[in-house]
Parts: structure tokens; C-alpha cells; sequence
């Protein structure tokens, strides 16, 4: 080994503390940047591999009824793969002590063979024995909430014939992966039920016997998707088809690849920031290591090393604390990947988990690292080498201080002398400070955008449901009613408001743009279920056109005052040509909004209502739930606080929950860069101090030296902090806003009160353990080196 | 870069030679134009005032420095004339230094920092070997810290003579000792002299070392105020502190 050598890893070895802690920040750049892109790679791998496994059929066309030999000719339509055809129903499942009866989903299966395509993951007990036709297996998730298991009984109601029968196994399924109930958005396993049942058996029950009302389709590699749709559209028509689509359009497959995109959406933005942030600390540490080591340099110039060897030797010193960092970082990304990633599997619910990072990630987070600190180093070296090894030899040379003695003398004035020397240390050095100032700004920044996102989260639920939805019930009816069962519902005991709405299930259309949704039918001024815009203030629904949420309008590249096709998916299916004539601020999900008689008008359906909006007298509720669940016409009750528990538990499990990950690590990386930021300034004072205290000074006056510079700065890089923060927070909430859920930009004032305290307290924590430095600071050894 | 080492040429001869720091009203003429040769082979020393220009001549000549105007003759090449990677080799092939300061790399024990020398060198001598010549042969293991400063002054001197240099400058080399210490080490000096016929260029206030010199070179005021030649040597055992 040479004595360079010898000399890098004492070196290391000295400054170990510090190079420890840049490590970590620079790995903890580096683990976010692997483990979010892990956690993609895989949640999007294992979809991937879980849909081909069990045969997820790729295009799906829902019919009243239709004969199984009108399979063959789906068969052959140019582009299709594979047909099946199957029973696809609604049922409602009775649970003893639970007031409202659930909607099921009554989903048939071959009798003897496994399903050709949309086959089920068998979680519990065994297939469906084709001699038993009371047998069942139930979906998991719903199970597992309400304490079900084979061989329990179960009650469900179909076609209005209540029936018992026999759970034989828990099943899951890709069609299932995201367990809302019907016309929610949100998933909730209590109250979302799959049955799956006999071909035979479930025929009978629905009168479809030799028929089915659902086809399933994969296609070829090849296969125009919108051929195959039109063809198949024509094909149904007159079987009552309800509208073939895409899986893009399915519904699950919608909203589980939404809440990926959401994910892979914030994976792209926000990780950059953190190892932006921790790359520029790098940097910045780096180049101010290798400023203190200038006389050493110096010296080994004039022993006759080159500057190509110099360099060589700095360059292995900052690629020993970048790369180690970097690896770290790529090591801790993989576990913590892995682990977040076996979270999302079981929140969405895949019975596999295929765990794989791109080694992109891997060389993007070494090459950042590696980048920075070597700008740092190579920035440094240049200037040092410069000089003439004489120069660098000796300690940088002091600024002009002629320029300071003006200033000096109004210090004088109002300054006692350790203050003085604070002051003049920062005016001396402006450089240095600014980089330690704008250093702490950048972590500051970066806390102050996490939590603005963490109270953007709290904020879109309190803004949608104190703001926007303000019911206490949603009731839906099986149908579409006539009004004048919303007087009914008015004349219910301890029932206070009601608002009628119709809803239908369109495709809207904008140029290439569609989306497959619904609209919203409101009253004009509505008080439960309103529209608003972007100050959150209600927005009146024109008779005239239809109100698109923001993110809706974006999706269609539309804006007011340009036209939408509706396509409507139900009843008589008429195409409408609507005017925009607003966009309102929605928060969660893509709703639109037209005047309810304009819609039942264009749907030449007056008086319609599909349900309907209550506000209620608490302490009649359980009467109310009662007497709903009575009504032959509601088909599902749903209440605010279960929506609202639902919303949440999406946040903070869904992509969501990585906001807490990303918090904790803004959190560290903050404390990180100023604990960094005390050390070196440490470092580089560690000499001045040492004479301060030999002419006499306290370790109290020589601390308050060199805390009174840290306070200073750190003070500076308060107010930067909060600008930067500001604009990263707009940039990150734009990166966690999905279809689902939009994170309002907003500015939350707390959030910059909680990072500066954040930084105050790091600043605090990382002066004590400086000062402490300084108590022991030993003077000789101090005095000695390094001459 | 195989300098041409002529014998019959002095090993410096400087023309004019001018060092000016800063700028503005803070200028420091620390050099006013000197003119010398330094013939190869001799032991020569430099007296004068502190603040006189000294160091800074004896930086210039080391390739350490350049000079603000003047030329730098090393034996048939100009130094001023150097690119920085010329001096470069200068430094690693000809030069030995020891610094007023004495400008140890605080990581390194006395060892290596004599091994961070002869690891660059063509022909040096073991590290070890030097050590033992200025008495450190029990202190290998040593950090500078934990060394007093006339020990480290002679790790210093070790490390300077280890690349069997052509040139050796000391800078004070025995402002910290004490007389024995100091006479030893100027015998480290005047062998290296005798022996391996290095040309040394000692900077001392301590005015009896002239007496062990080929040459005096007294310094006033950035120029040279007087050169005297001597006829007869003291020994360096015989230099009376
Ligand atoms: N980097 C510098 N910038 C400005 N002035 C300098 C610099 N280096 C040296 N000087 C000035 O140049 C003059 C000569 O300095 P030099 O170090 O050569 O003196 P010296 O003769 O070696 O003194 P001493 O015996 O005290 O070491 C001094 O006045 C000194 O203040
Ligand atoms: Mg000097």
C-alpha cells in the first residue's frame, strides 16, 4: 500500500463521523430512488404476472341476455384469441346484526372445467363440486372482514329469492382486485361481496339457462382493440349488449393501474428531489473537505506529485464516501422496496409478489452520487491547483478586509468581541456561508414539502366531505325511480334534507381523448352533494351544459365552452352532444355535473331520480338504516363515515402511505445536512478556536463562536427554506395527485412553522453535540497538526 | 524530464529576480531584483532579517513559487520558463525541501511520510535508512502529534534527504533544536554535502552556522546585501551555538 494510501484511510478514518453522515444522506437519496422505482417495478410485474396467470380476460362485453352459441361467432371476429362466456349477476348477501343487506356480485364457473379465461386464486378451501349446486366460495377480502370461512352457511338474496348456501372456499380474483361497492369509489371489503357459483346452478337462478350475460375475450397479438369492440357492439345489439370494453376500462384494472400511476408518478417526481437535495449536500460537503485539505496539497505538490496524482488521491476519498453512501443507499432501497412492496401486495390484494428493481436505478443513484461529489472535488482541486504549492501551502490568504472596515467599526459599536468574530467569519467567507445556507434551505425545503403533502391528504378529506359532500346517507336505488319517491324518503322520522340525483354510466368523448364514467345529476343549487370551484365555493349547475371536474377536463383536453360526446351506457344508450360550462375543483375522483332535469330530458327519461342524498337526525339513525333497508327499491345505503373511513384507509394505505416513508426520510435527510453543516464548519474552525482558547477565551465564548455562526445561518436559511419548500410542495403535490384523488397545491401555513422547528431543533441537537467537540476540543493537538 | 546537468554551470544563477505579493496599496516587494549563482556542490547559507525575502527565494529556486520577473537558471534550464508540469518533475527529481514549518501530513507516521517521498523518487534511500540518519530510528511508528518539534524537524530533513535529491533546501532547519540536536543535524546536512555532493542551501539566523558554508548570502531588505565566500570550513561539530 502507498502512503497515499496509507494517508486516505486515516483520513477516512478521521473524518469518519462526518463521512458516515454524508453517506447516509447521500444512500438516503439513493433508497428512495430504488425503492419506489422497485416498489413500481414490481406492483406493475406482479399485475402483470398475476393477470397472465389466471387468464384475465382483455375485453369484456356485458349483455342482458344472450344463447351460447353466439359464442362461436365471437370466436370469430378477427383478432380474438379466446372466448368465454359466463353469468355475471347482482345478488344481496344477508349478514346476521348487519342492518343494510350487501350487494353481491354472482359470478358463474364451468361446472366441470377451470374457467377458460378470469380463472380465481383458491385462498382457502377447495373448488365447487358440480353435484352440490348450493355450494359457493366466497371473495376473501369480504370474508375475512366478516369472520367467514368454508363451511359456514351464507344467505343471499337472487332475483328475489332468498336462498342459503354453503361456502366451500375464499377466493380471489384479477377482476376483483379493487373491492368497491357498486357506484362507490372507494374500495371497502365489508361491504363488497363476490359469489361464485355452478354455471348450473346460477343459470337457474337467473332464468339464463343456455345463455350468458357477460363475454370474455382475449385477442391476439395483433387485434385491433376498437375493430374488435365495434364488431362485438354489433354482434350484442340486439341481446341487449350493454357496451363491450377494454380491460383499460375495467373497472378494477382501472383503478388499481391508476393508483400504480399515481405511485410511479410520485416515484418519478419526488425521489429526483431527495437525491437533488441530497446530491447538492454532497457537493457542497465534498468541495469544502477537500478546500481544508489545500495546505496538504500544497505539500504534496511541492514534494513533486503531480496534480494528476493529487487528484487521483482526493478522488478516492470522495468516491470512497459517495459510492459507499450510493451502495448503501441501493442496499437499503432493495429491503425497504421489498418490504413496502409486500404492503401493497397485500393491500391490493395479489396472492404473488414478484420483486425486481431496475438496474437503472441502481447506476442513476451511483451516477448521481458519484456526479456530485465529483463536481464538488474536481471544483476545488482546479482552484487549488491553481495555485503555486507555495500558496496553497500557507492558509487562504484573508479577503480584502479593507472593504470591512466600515462595517467593522459600526460592529465595534454594537458587538462585543466574540459576536465580532461571528460576524466577520461569515463576511469573510460569504461563499462558504451561502453554501451552508442555501445546504440547510434545501433540506428545510424538502420538509416543508413532505408535510404539506402529509396535511394536503387531511385536507382533501375534510375539504370533500365538509366542503363538498355534506350528507350524512347516500341511498341508491335498484333503478331509476320516478320523483316522488324522494317525498317518500322526506317523510321519513327524523330525516332532515333530501337531495335527489340521477347518475348514469357514459363514456365521454373528446377528439382521441375518452373516459368511462358517469354523470352526476344534481339539483341546481345543491346544499349536500355539491360543485365547487377552486376557492371551494359552491358552483351553480346550469341547466345549459355539463360542469367537469379539473382533472376530468384535463384528461379530455377540454375546456369550457367546447363540446363533449356522452355516450350514455344505459337505457335507450343516446349519444349527446353536451356544452362545457364549467370545471369545478374535485378532490376526490373525476366527477361531472349537469342539472338533473337536463339530463333526464336528454335521457328522455323525466323524473327520474337514482337516488338520493339525506341529511339525518343522528339519533334516529339506526331507525333510519332500518327502515331503508325495508324499502324493496334501495339498493345500497351508503354513510358518510364509511365513505369517509373508506377515503382514508386508501390514503394511508394506497399510494398514500408512502408520503409517511417519504416524510420520515425528508425528516432524516434535513437533520442530516445541518448536522453535516455543524461538523465541517467545525472542522474548519477547529484551528481558529484552538488559538481563541490559547489567548484565553472560555469554552463558552469559543462555543459561542462557532454556535453563533451555525444560529446565524441556520436563521438565513429559515426564510429560503420556506421559498424553496413552497415550490416544491406545489411541484410534489402534483406528482401524488391521481384520478382518484387530486392533492389541492395548497400553501399550509403549519407545515412551515413544523420544518423551521424541524431545523431549529436539528440546528440545536447538532450544536450540542459540536459544542461538546469544542469543550474537548485538545489545544495542542489542535495547534499542532497541520504545520 | 532528464535535466542536463552540466558541472561546469552553477546549479542557480538568477538574473533580475523580482516577487511582488498583492496588489493595490497591500503590495509587498518581497524580492527587489536579485542576481546570484549558486555554484553545484557547495553548502551554502542564507542570513538576513526576518521578513527579508528569504523564504521567498528559496521558493522561487525550489519551483515552489514563481517568480514575479527575472529569470532562474537550474544548471542550462530556465525555471521561469517552466510550465507547471515541468516544475512538477523538477520537484520530484531534483528537490529535497525542509520547511520552517515543518509540514508534516498529520496522518502519516514518520515512516510514511519519508515512504510519501522516496515512493516518487528514482534512486531514494530506504525511509527507514534516512530515519536512522537523523537519530529517529526507534520513532517509525510515530504521528507528527506525538512527536516533539525538533523530532519532527528531523522527519522533516529524513523525508528531504531520502530522495538523494540535487538540491536540498532547509528552511531553518534548526530554529527549534537545541545545540546537540542542532549540531547533529547540520551534520546530516554537511554529509549529505560531502557524500552525495548535493548542493545545500541553508536559511539559518543562527549567524555561527556560516561557518560551516561554502558561501554566505546575506539578505536586506528583498535584495542581497553581500556574498561571502569562505575559504576555510568549521565542521558542523565544531559550530559553536
Ligand atoms: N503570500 C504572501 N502575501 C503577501 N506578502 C507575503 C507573502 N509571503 C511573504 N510575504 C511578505 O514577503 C516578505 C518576505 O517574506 P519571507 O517569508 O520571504 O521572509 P523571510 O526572510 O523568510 O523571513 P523569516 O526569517 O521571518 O522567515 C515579508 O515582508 C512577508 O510579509
Ligand atoms: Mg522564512
Amino acid at each position: 500500500m502507498t502512503p497515499l494510501d496509507h494517508k486516505l484511510l486515516r483520513d477516512l478514518w478521521r473524518v469518519k463521523g462526518q463521512a458516515i453522515a454524508i453517506a447516509v444522506v447521500i444512500a438516503l437519496g439513493v433508497l428512495m430512488l430504488v425503492m419506489m422505482d422497485g416498489l413500481i417495478n414490481s406492483l406493475t410485474e406482479t399485475k402483470r404476472t398475476y393477470y397472465e396467470r389466471y387468464r384475465f380476460a382483455e375485453v369484456f362485453a356485458p349483455v342482458k341476455r344472450a344463447p351460447e352459441h353466439l359464442l362461436d361467432n365471437i370466436a370469430k371476429i378477427p383478432g380474438v384469441a379466446a372466448v368465454a362466456g359466463r353469468i355475471n349477476a347482482g345478488a344481496l348477501i344477508n349478514l346476521p346484526g348487519i342492518a343494510v343487506p350487501v350487494r353481491a356480485q354472482a359470478v358463474s364457473l364451468p361446472d366441470f372445467v377451470p374457467p377458460r379465461l378470469n380463472d380465481l386464486y383458491l385462498a382457502a378451501g377447495r373448488r365447487l363440486d358440480p353435484a352440490r349446486p348450493d355450494e359457493i366460495l366466497l371473495l376473501e377480502g369480504f370474508a375475512k372482514v366478516h369472520g367467514l370461512s368454508p363451511g359456514d352457511k351464507l344467505s343471499a338474496t337472487m332475483s328475489g329469492a332468498k336462498r342459503t348456501f354453503q361456502i366451500v372456499g375464499l377466493a380471489q380474483a384479477p377482476e376483483f382486485l379493487y373491492s368497491t361497492p357498486p357506484g362507490e369509489l372507494m374500495p371497502d371489503d365489508a361491504r363488497f361481496a363476490v359469489i361464485w357459483m355452478g354455471e348450473h346452478s346460477l343459470a337457474a337462478a337467473y332464468d339464463l339457462k343456455g345463455a350468458f350475460n357477460e363475454a370474455l375475450l382475449t385477442l391476439t397479438r395483433d387485434a385491433r382493440l376498437p375493430e374488435v369492440l365495434d364488431q362485438l357492439d354489433r354482434m350484442l345489439a340486439s341481446y341487449g349488449g350493454l357496451g363491450a370494453y377494454g380491460v383499460d376500462d375495467h373497472f378494477s384494472d382501472r383503478f388499481v393501474s391508476e393508483e400504480i400511476k399515481g405511485l410511479a408518478m410520485s416515484s418519478k417526481g419526488v425521489p429526483p428531489i431527495f437525491l437533488g437535495v441530497a446530491a447538492f449536500l454532497l457537493y457542497i460537503v465534498i468541495s469544502r473537505m477537500v478546500e481544508s485539505e489545500r495546505e496538504q496539497i500544497g505539500l504534496l505538490k511541492a514534494f513533486g506529485y503531480s496534480n494528476g496524482e493529487v487528484g487521483v488521491h482526493y478522488f478516492k476519498f470522495i468516491m470512497a464516501i459517495a459510492i459507499s453512501g450510493a451502495l448503501l443507499g441501493c442496499l437499503l432501497g432493495v429491503l425497504a422496496g421489498r418490504s413496502l412492496s409486500s404492503v401493497y401486495q397485500e393491500y391490493y390484494k395479489f396472492p404473488l409478489l414478484v420483486f425486481q428493481v431496475d438496474p437503472a436505478a441502481f447506476l442513476t443513484g451511483v451516477a448521481v452520487s458519484v456526479l456530485a461529489a465529483s463536481v464538488g472535488g474536481v471544483f476545488v482541486l482546479r482552484k487549488v491547483f491553481a495555485l503555486t504549492p507555495a500558496t496553497a501551502m500557507r492558509p487562504p490568504a484573508p479577503a480584502d478586509y479593507s472593504r470591512s472596515v466600515g462595517i467593522g467599526k459600526t460592529l465595534k459599536a454594537v458587538l462585543d468581541q466574540p459576536s465580532r468574530i461571528v460576524v466577520r467569519g461569515l463576511i469573510r467567507q460569504p461563499g462558504r456561508a451561502l453554501a451552508a445556507v442555501v445546504g440547510i434551505s434545501a433540506g428545510m425545503a424538502l420538509s416543508v414539502a413532505m408535510i404539506s403533502l402529509m396535511s394536503g391528504f387531511d385536507r382533501v378529506l375534510d375539504m370533500n366531505f365538509g366542503v363538498i359532500e355534506r350528507s350524512d346517507v347516500t341511498v341508491s336505488f335498484v333503478e331509476p325511480l320516478l320523483d316522488k319517491t324522494v317525498y317518500e324518503l322526506q317523510r321519513m322520522e327524523g330525516v332532515i334534507e333530501v337531495e335527489p340525483f340521477r347518475s348514469v354510466s357514459a363514456t365521454l368523448r373528446h377528439g382521441l381523448y375518452t373516459y368511462r364514467g358517469g354523470i352526476s345529476g344534481l339539483v341546481a343549487e345543491p346544499r349536500l352533494n355539491r360543485a365547487v370551484d377552486d376557492q371551494m365555493q359552491a358552483i351553480y349547475v346550469r341547466a345549459d351544459g355539463i360542469i367537469l371536474a379539473k382533472s376530468l377536463a384535463d384528461i379530455l383536453h377540454i375546456q369550457p365552452g367546447e363540446t363533449l360526446t356522452v355516450e350514455v351506457r344505459e337505457g335507450r344508450r343516446p349519444v349527446l352532444q353536451v356544452p362545457v360550462v364549467g370545471v369545478a375543483q374535485a378532490l376526490l375522483g373525476a366527477p361531472t355535473y349537469m342539472q338533473i332535469g337536463t339530463l333526464n330530458q336528454a335521457l328522455k327519461e323525466q323524473n327520474r331520480v337514482s337516488g338520493a342524498y339525506l341529511r339525518i337526525d343522528s339519533a334516529r339513525s339506526a331507525a333510519i338504516y332500518h327502515k331503508l333497508k325495508d324499502m324493496p327499491a334501495v339498493a345500497g345505503v351508503s354513510l358518510r363515515e364509511e365513505s369517509r373511513a373508506a377515503f382514508k384507509k386508501v390514503m394511508d394505505t394506497g399510494a398514500g402511505a408512502i408520503r409517511y416513508v417519504m416524510a420520515a426520510i425528508a425528516g432524516i435527510i434535513t437533520f442530516g445536512i445541518v448536522y453535516n453543516s455543524a461538523r465541517i464548519t467545525f472542522a474548519e474552525r477547529s484551528r481558529d478556536l484552538a488559538s481563541l482558547r490559547v489567548i484565553g477565551l472560555t469554552t463558552g465564548e469559543t462555543g459561542f463562536i462557532l454556535l453563533g455562526e451555525l444560529g446565524i445561518i441556520t436563521l438565513l436559511a429559515l426564510p429560503l427554506g420556506s421559498l424553496l419548500g413552497y415550490y416544491l410542495s406545489m411541484a410534489v403535490s402534483v406528482a401524488f395527485s391521481t384520478d382518484l384523488y387530486s392533492i389541492p397545491a395548497i400553501f399550509v401555513p403549519e407545515s412551515y412553522g413544523v420544518a423551521a422547528l424541524a431545523v431549529l431543533g436539528a440546528s440545536a441537537i447538532s450544536g450540542w453535540l459540536v459544542k461538546r467537540d469544542v469543550d474537548r476540543l485538545d489545544l495542542v493537538s489542535a495547534l499542532k497538526t497541520r504545520e | 524530464m532528464p535535466h542536463l546537468i552540466d558541472k561546469t554551470l552553477p546549479a542557480f544563477r538568477t538574473q533580475g529576480v523580482t516577487k511582488v505579493y498583492g496588489t493595490g496599496a497591500s503590495t509587498v516587494h518581497a524580492l527587489r531584483g536579485v542576481d546570484v549563482d549558486i555554484p553545484a556542490g557547495e553548502l551554502v547559507v542564507l542570513l538576513g532579517a526576518s521578513g527579508s525575502g528569504k523564504s521567498t527565494l528559496l521558493n522561487i529556486l525550489g519551483g515552489l513559487d514563481r517568480a514575479t520577473d527575472g529569470v532562474v537558471h537550474f544548471f542550462a534550464d530556465d525555471l521561469t520558463a517552466m510550465s507547471d508540469r515541468e516544475l512538477t518533475l523538477y520537484r520530484r527529481h531534483h528537490v529535497g525541501f525542509v520547511f520552517q514549518f515543518y509540514n508534516l501530513m498529520p496522518s502519516l507516521t514518520a515512516y510514511e511520510n519519508v515512504e510519501l517521498v522516496t515512493e516518487i523518487a528514482d534512486n531514494p534511500l530506504e525511509p527507514a535508512e534516512a530515519l536512522a540518519l537523523v537519530g529517529l530510528e526507534q520513532r517509525l511508528d510515530h504521528f507528527p502529534a506525538q512527536m516533539s518539534g525538533g523530532e519532527q524537524q528531523r522527519v522533516a530533513i529524513a523525508r528531504a534527504i531520502a530522495k538523494r535529491p540535487t538540491i536540498l533546501f532547509c528552511d531553518e532547519p534548526t530554529g527549534a533544536l537545541d545545540s546537540h540536536t542542532g549540531r547533529a543535524v547540520l551534520r546530516v546536512l554537511q554529509d549529505v554535502n560531502r557524500e552525495l555532493g548535493t548542493t545545500v542551501l541553508i536559511i539559518t539566523h543562527a549567524a555561527a552556522t556560516a561557518k560551516m558554508a561554502d558561501r554566505v548570502i546575506d539578505f536586506a531588505d528583498g535584495g542581497i546585501r553581500e556574498v561571502v565566500v569562505n575559504t576555510t570550513k568549521l565542521s558542523a561539530e565544531d559550530i559553536q551555538w
